[in-house]
């Protein structure tokens, strides 16, 4: 049996290893000091993920490379993700920590979680097969339940994360079973054996077609959209402003590189089937989340369905690869990378738009309400110039980086022949911009009611301002992410 | 000619906006000397578009061209022909009278609001100097957030209303418009080159839905019977610097999006829709001046009779001859000046009275005898008296009209009637008759920086219905250009 046994090339799994080696170190050095110090668990996750960043970088060297006895992948799309995922996971402990210290959640497992989702979506970024898909995933998914949860006493939060885990469990149920019909039809757990195999068009279509379903089912939920929605709005309002921030963000990541590696890596041959269901959810959850936002009072819940038509919009992308049945390289890479950017830019403006939530927070006041922002540009002019700049560039309205992103989304759409779906979108973003005016409409236009000056820290400020000018300057000059967008998917499809 | 002075129109009061808004509205003395100083520089700034425009020439004159957005194509691709840079300049020259307008009545953030003026004042000129279809939409849009603003935050009672239909009723047009502009640019093989568009061979179907898409788009912008409800409710709402800015220049983006994209992009839809676009044009030229007759609130009088002028403008393009588009884009600029005026007039009873009720006044000849002159001046040539602006393109749009077709020549003319009646008439209950308002007999006739800027307009109303040949000079070339373009067929 040894003589068959290579020692796998560890160099491309560097920086998952490297986090969960930390991860060790931060589990004890939490043991270790007193809860006066505290920050001592925050610094040495922010050093981790800034190391991961750094072998990340080291280790990328363009090259598709397969390790681990083909688990695992190491392409220029899974270093971008990544990078993307370590600087959304830093921002948001950034973002966080006053809160947490505040309302006392600043503890170790905090951040072990934190680690443990990123190391989860990692794994799914790099999956190259079924089963490392799936572990990442769970992984993810599994911190994420808790990390909802992790302010013990609020039942909101209990609640939430309840549903959460139900629906996620039953997600991942659906997803699995989805791949064991694959898997029953190509003999293959590796995602490139897959395609080979359904190129050579030896498998049986209707258990793919049967298993696709459940596979999209799947990657739906994770990206929230509709009709796999439910729990997005539930468990960005339940959870603890903190892990809201971080569930709108960094997974986007993973569930877009799961969505790529599932569809377009594996079941490309099946994309006629699997477009016209991403197209449907794309239109249901543009409509659905712009209408349903208008209803909410609460701005995490804004946000949640707000994120939902974000997804949508995204989904609009990666509709847009194949038109027909001719399969142009060049059409496919424009529709990817445009909803890679479009992920990336929402992630950003998500970031914002939450930051600005718990800027206004302080202990014991959750300013969650819509109206806790009426008056800001009385109390602080400049933080409501950058709310200002996140509303108006999710609803898409230039010199801001959605309005790029909605661009390039629609330019795909209308390459790919889908012009009535583009006039829906727009239209449906139109009521969108409503509800975003409407926050303008109380920071600038209604007096305040509450006058007490903001309590965040000079950190706080420096990084929601560098926030803020990033999405308007990135508006204001698209092309250096749009194109290292589509120059990694050039290198890795 | 190296000096790329549209880049400077647009950037200068964008880039002075900064200082101003970082002075922060405790140091009020400061922020108006500042932003006089940055609306003043750009002005400056536009006067070589005119002083170095070449009149025989047709194209686009001053052209700058950088990379933008080299993933799509996108250019940063600016230039100005006849038809557009006459904007420019009543742009920049507007934005001097908005800030002296808001100098001590604004009370409240005059920091911001002086920055959201000189903001908007960069990104018109953008819209008038783009030639990159994208970047035309980008400053479009982007032009909507300081009005938005500007209504929001220092108009009156229904403001917040009056915002936020303003908004998201120009918006729904312009989302219409982005996705046919990412057609054009995707059937013209990645070309956003709003010059290379002109040049596209189109199939009738794909013109007519081109045309319905920009339509609704410019339709509402400005604004065209039936879309025309923002406008009574954003101008009433707006301050008096907002009024002036929409009015003056922000209608006027409609009207010139349909000479850049509509005509010449889809020349045979156009000829199509021509006998409907003319028929909405003259209601609104009807309708609207009998709308305006029974208005008790003056700011909405002059708002309809806004929406009746510039159905003169549209009605002028659809007739498809040079008197008739070369009187439209000398109604638009005229317009320009006197809705300025009338609305800076009103403004300044507005300040004194904080009523707009034609009731509430009258008799303020007694008080405001130098106010009451200007007033009537601007008034006269609202209704188009001879020897004003107003005047000149009315006539000229009536002699294309008749040329075109008496019967609709005879309709359009109903405006000089309808026009005075509703203008001389509320005239008339403001300024003369006995003092009724005991608030009236206390009126202060207007200070020395009124004054200013009442004469600034009253010379460029008179100049320009003396001796209109300057403004026409520039625009005849790239007039007959233009007919070129929309008489040839793509078909």
């Amino acid at each position: 049996m040894l003589n068959n046994f290579v020692i796998p090339d560890f160099y491309p799994v560097a920086p998952e290893i490297f986090l969960l080696a930390m991860s060790f170190i931060i589990l004890f050095a939490d043991l270790l000091f007193s809860a006066t110090q505290r920050w001592v668990a925050s610094t040495l996750t922010t050093i981790t993920l800034l190391g991961c960043a750094a072998l990340t970088v080291a280790t990328a060297d363009g090259q598709t490379t397969l390790t681990l006895s083909s688990l695992f992948v190491d392409d220029l799309l899974a270093d971008f993700l990544k990078l993307m995922t370590y600087l959304s996971v830093v921002m948001v402990l950034l973002y966080g920590r006053q809160y947490l210290v505040e309302r006392g959640l600043d503890k170790g497992e905090f951040y072990l979680l934190v680690l443990y989702a990123t190391l989860g979506m990692m794994v799914m970024i790099s999956a190259a097969n079924l089963l490392t898909l799936y572990l990442g995933l769970e992984l993810m998914s599994l911190a994420l339940y808790a990390l909802v949860a992790i302010d013990r006493d609020s039942a909101r939060a209990t609640e939430a994360a309840m549903k959460y885990f139900v629906l996620g469990a039953l997600a991942s149920g659906l997803l699995l079973y989805g791949m064991s019909m694959i898997y029953g039809a190509t003999g293959n757990l590796d995602i490139a054996d897959i395609s080979q195999v359904l190129y050579q068009g030896q498998a049986d279509k209707t258990v793919l077609v049967f298993g696709l379903v459940f596979i999209v089912a799947g990657i739906a939920f994770k990206l929230g959209v509709v009709p796999f929605h439910m729990w997005i709005p539930d468990v960005y309002h339940g959870a603890p402003t903190v892990v809201t921030m971080l569930i709108g963000s960094a997974p986007k990541f993973a569930a877009f590189a799961m969505a790529l590696r599932l569809l377009v890596y594996a079941l490309f041959p099946l994309v006629a089937e699997w477009q016209q269901m991403l197209l449907i959810m794309a239109v249901l959850s543009i409509a659905l989340g712009n209408l349903a936002a208008v209803a909410q009072k609460n701005i995490k819940r804004m946000l949640a369905y707000s994120a939902i038509s974000h997804m949508g919009f995204m989904l609009l992308g990666l509709t847009s690869g194949v038109i027909g049945h001719e399969i142009d390289p060049f059409t496919a890479i424009n529709a990817y990378s445009s909803a890679l950017y479009y992920t990336v830019a929402y992630v950003l403006m998500s970031l914002g738009s939450f930051a600005m939530v718990l800027l206004l927070s302080r202990t014991g006041h959750e300013a969650e309400q819509l109206d806790d922002f009426k008056g800001l540009n009385q109390r602080s002019p400049w933080f409501a110039a950058m709310m200002l700049i996140f509303m108006l560039s999710m609803a898409g309205i230039p010199f801001f980086i959605g309005f790029f992103a909605k661009f390039s989304v629609l330019t795909a759409a209308i390459t790919a022949g889908h012009i009535t779906i583009a006039v829906v979108a727009v239209m449906f973003s139109l009521v969108g911009a409503f509800y975003y005016l409407r926050i303008i409409k109380l920071m600038y236009f209604d007096a305040p009611v509450e006058t007490a000056s903001l309590t965040a820290t000079p950190t706080f400020r420096i990084l929601l301002s560098l926030n803020g000018i990033a999405v308007a300057a990135f508006g204001l000059f698209p092309d250096a992410i749009m194109t290292i967008c589509t120059a990694v998917l050039l290198h890795s499809l | 000619m190296n000096a790329n002075f549209l880049s400077l129109a647009i950037w200068v009061p964008i880039l002075g906006a900064i200082p101003v808004l970082l002075l922060g509205s405790e140091r009020r003395f400061l922020v108006r000397w500042v932003a006089l100083a940055v609306a003043l520089a750009g002005f400056a700034v536009t006067l070589p578009l005119y002083t170095g425009f070449d009149t025989t020439q047709a194209g686009m004159q001053f052209v700058e061209k950088l990379r933008w957005v080299p993933r799509f194509n996108l250019e940063y691709l600016l230039g100005v022909d006849g038809i557009s840079m006459p904007f420019i300049l009543l742009n920049s020259f507007i934005t001097i009278l908005v800030v002296l307008a808001g100098w001590d009545v604004i009370e409240k953030k005059q920091a911001q609001y002086m920055g959201a003026f000189l903001i908007m004042s960069g990104l018109m000129n953008g819209i008038f100097s783009a030639l990159d279809g994208i970047l035309f939409y980008v400053f479009f849009e982007a032009s909507l957030i300081p009005m938005y603003l500007i209504i929001g935050v220092w108009g009156g009672p229904n403001r917040v209303y009056a915002a936020i239909k303003f908004f998201l009723y120009t918006l729904l047009g312009s989302l219409l418009m982005l996705v046919a502009l990412i057609w054009l640019f995707l059937t013209s093989g990645g070309s956003a080159n709003i010059l290379d568009w002109h040049q596209l061979q189109l199939g009738m179907t794909p013109q007519i839905l081109i045309f319905i898409a920009f339509l609704v788009s410019f339709a509402v912008k400005v604004p065209m019977w039936p879309v025309h409800t923002w406008l009574p409710d954003a101008h009433v709402e707006a301050p008096t610097g907002g009024s002036v800015v929409l009015a003056a220049i922000a209608l006027k983006l409609g009207a010139y999006g349909f000479i850049r994209f509509s005509l010449p992009i889809a020349p045979d839809a156009s000829h199509y829709f021509a006998p409907l676009m003319i028929a909405l044009s003259l209601t609104a030229v009807i309708y609207i001046g009998f709308v305006a007759l029974v208005q008790t609130d003056m700011k909405k009088l002059v708002a309809y009779s806004s929406i009746a002028h510039m159905g003169f403008v549209t009605l002028g393009f659809f007739i498809f001859n040079p008197l008739g588009i070369e009187g439209s884009l000398v109604q638009m600029i005229s317009h320009g000046f006197i809705s300025a005026a009338m609305f800076l007039c009103i403004g300044v009873m507005y300040d004194r009275m904080h009523s707009r009720q034609i009731a509430d006044y009258g008799g303020v000849v007694n008080t405001m005898p130098k106010f009451a002159a200007f007033f009537m001046l601007f008034s006269m040539a609202n209704v188009g008296l001879p020897a004003t602006s107003g005047f000149v393109g009315e006539f000229m749009v009536i002699l294309g009209a008749v040329k075109f077709n008496f019967w609709v020549g005879m309709a359009a003319a109903v405006t000089l009637i309808l026009g005075a009646a509703y203008t001389l008439w509320m005239y008339k209950r403001v300024v003369f008759g006995a003092i009724t308002n005991p608030h009236v007999a206390d009126l202060s006739d207007i200070g020395l920086r009124e004054f200013l800027i009442l004469a600034l307009l009253a010379a460029c109303v008179l100049a320009m219905g003396l001796y209109p040949y300057p403004f026409t000079e520039v625009m005849h070339a790239s007039v007959d250009n233009l007919l070129k373009h929309v008489a040839a067929s793509k078909l």
